[in-house]
């Protein structure tokens, strides 16, 4: 089958997809995180996600900051404006259906890239690449910043799950996710919990914009466009199953770029394809717990 | 009617004052001026018919049944008003009816997830030494337990947090009556060591085998109360009210 794909072009492609899927299981891991405590899909992600590059961008140009001071200071920033954003809108639509919040969060989003576009047109804006050069492996050209992106969106995740599983911050989020109401009566301030966990979500979706910056063109639609495919990721490995979103990102963004050697014609569908295969096999995504199904 | 109680070294002042509690889910009245109180160290339980509003009593006072009136004082402190988190940290345990064990926790992340509020709680030895079962099951998921072991973790949780008053609805449900008889004598336990408790009930047995007091509910209102004395010596007054 892989008679008369050149190598270079598998192990391209292949990294290419790896670099994707860094960051769909960055971002859905954001995403699951938020859902899973507090019942929102958090449309304004891909937004989020934007104002983290933008925010670098903006640090770069405006404060001469480069590229390492933003990568904690964007997420910072941005998880800020998440965590007002969680209280004056969010927090009172927590007792009404899904769809008040769903079209909320959408609603911000659209206002953000709107005003990001107004503000700095359509067209990209280039930022630098800190870790310039690369190693050539034989088969192929391996670029630093690349690697860099790779290791560091695994680490992250790791580190992210290792918090949630294996901290006892984590298994209140854990205990939160199930019975907030319970976890109340012990004394804990879950609705500040609630604030700081759309905050953290939100901060690895702008720490994914800041890694995004020198890769892609930092522009106002760089998160709508890939919110759909992290959409489907999340749903794919279940909605609130955290580690669920992490494989479910790599795995994904790594069978996108297999697709583009093998049949490029499908690679823009394929996630979805695999996703009607993964629903109709597990309705409740590949990684929910059997209780939720 | 409460001489008998009165003259008990049990006795002491209130330490929790329900008056006049109302309390609505939604738009339906489910209590009608709730009155009664319970004593520093006192085991208290609300009995009465399914739906007569005892666990929505409980839930009132945790704060998490919001819309109320009337007043619930706790050591001075006025309850109504305040979010449920602010309420446990003044000193309240609660134990649900549903027992709310966490299926995506260990038993022991279960038992310690509670956060330590204030002095005076159990200390993980005297804890594991209450609940052997729960030691040896520690690393299993907290829902793989059975009902009985689900029901001593749910207790056995709020006992290391320094909560004075603890509330327990209906901790016999469903169990096997070798298992109540094994938490009728832990909370026997509990009262011994100075715990304030307040039992919701339906088993009349069990109740009589533990409580100082009988609140007895009935559609939301508070419609007796009698010492443990007075309810073995007249089993008549109580079952008419209960229908049994």
């Amino acid at each position: 089958m892989f008679e008369g794909i050149s190598t270079q072009l598998l192990f391209g492609q292949l990294l290419l997809g790896l670099i994707n899927g860094s960051f769909y299981a960055m971002l859905s891991m954001g995403l699951a995180i938020i859902f899973g405590l507090m019942n929102v899909v958090n449309f304004t992600h891909g937004a989020q996600y934007m104002l983290g590059a933008f925010v670098a961008w903006l640090l770069l140009n405006h404060l001469g900051l480069g590229y390492w001071y933003s990568l904690i200071l964007a997420p910072i920033v941005v998880a800020g404006f998440g965590m007002v954003m969680e209280r004056l809108l969010l927090r009172p639509l927590q007792n009404l259906d899904h769809l008040y919040g769903l079209l909320a969060t959408y609603a911000v989003a659209l206002i953000v890239e709107g005003l990001a576009r107004y503000q700095y047109g359509s067209t990209g804006l280039p930022y630098e690449n800190p870790i310039s050069g690369g190693v050539n492996l034989g088969f192929m050209f391996l670029p630093y910043y690349r690697l860099w992106v790779v290791v560091f969106s695994i680490v992250t995740c790791i580190v992210t799950w290792l918090l949630i599983e294996h901290t006892k911050l984590g298994a209140y989020l854990r205990a939160a996710n199930e019975n907030p109401r319970i976890v109340e009566t012990f004394g804990i301030n879950v609705p500040k919990m609630m604030t700081l966990t759309y905050g953290f979500g939100v901060g690895l979706a702008a720490l994914s914009g800041v890694l995004a910056a020198p890769i892609y063109q930092v522009s106002p639609s760089m998160g709508s466009s890939l919110m759909i495919v992290v959409f489907a990721v999340v749903v794919i490995g279940g909605m609130g199953s955290i580690m669920g979103a992490a494989v479910t990102g790599y795995m994904l963004g790594i069978i996108e770029g297999l697709t583009k050697v093998i049949y490029p014609e499908a690679a823009s569908v394929v996630i979805f394809l695999f996703m009607i295969v993964a629903l109709y096999l597990r309705p409740a995504g590949m990684f929910a717990s059997k209780e939720s199904v | 009617m409460n001489s008998l109680a009165e003259a008990r070294p049990v006795a002491a002042q209130a330490m929790l004052k329900v008056k006049s509690l109302s309390a609505w889910y939604a738009e339906s009245k489910v209590l009608h001026g709730m009155t009664f109180d319970v004593r520093e160290g006192e085991l208290l339980t609300l009995i009465g018919r399914n739906g007569a509003g005892k666990t929505t009593t409980l839930r009132s006072i945790m704060g998490i049944v919001r819309k109320r009136t009337g007043s619930i004082n706790f050591s001075g402190q006025e309850l109504i008003g305040k979010r449920t988190f602010e309420i446990a940290r003044l000193g309240i345990g609660y134990c649900p009816e549903e027992r709310a064990i966490f299926s995506s926790l260990s038993v022991r992340e279960n038992l310690f997830l509670p956060p330590v509020l204030r002095e005076g709680g159990l200390s993980d030895e005297a804890l594991y030494a209450t609940f052997p079962n729960l030691k040896a099951r520690a690393g299993s998921q907290g829902t793989k337990l059975s009902g009985g072991e689900q029901q001593m973790l749910a207790i056995a949780r709020i006992l290391r947090t320094g909560s004075r008053l603890v509330l327990l609805d209906e901790p016999s449900e469903g169990l096997a009556p070798v298992v109540v008889k094994e938490i009728g004598e832990i909370i026997h336990g509990l009262k011994a060591q100075g715990f304030t408790i307040v039992l919701v009930e339906q088993n009349l047995r069990f109740a009589r085998q533990v409580a100082d007091r009988h609140v007895v509910v009935e559609n939301g209102k508070v419609v007796d109360i009698l010492t443990n004395e007075e309810l073995s010596a007249d089993m008549g007054r109580i079952k008419t009210y209960l229908g049994v």
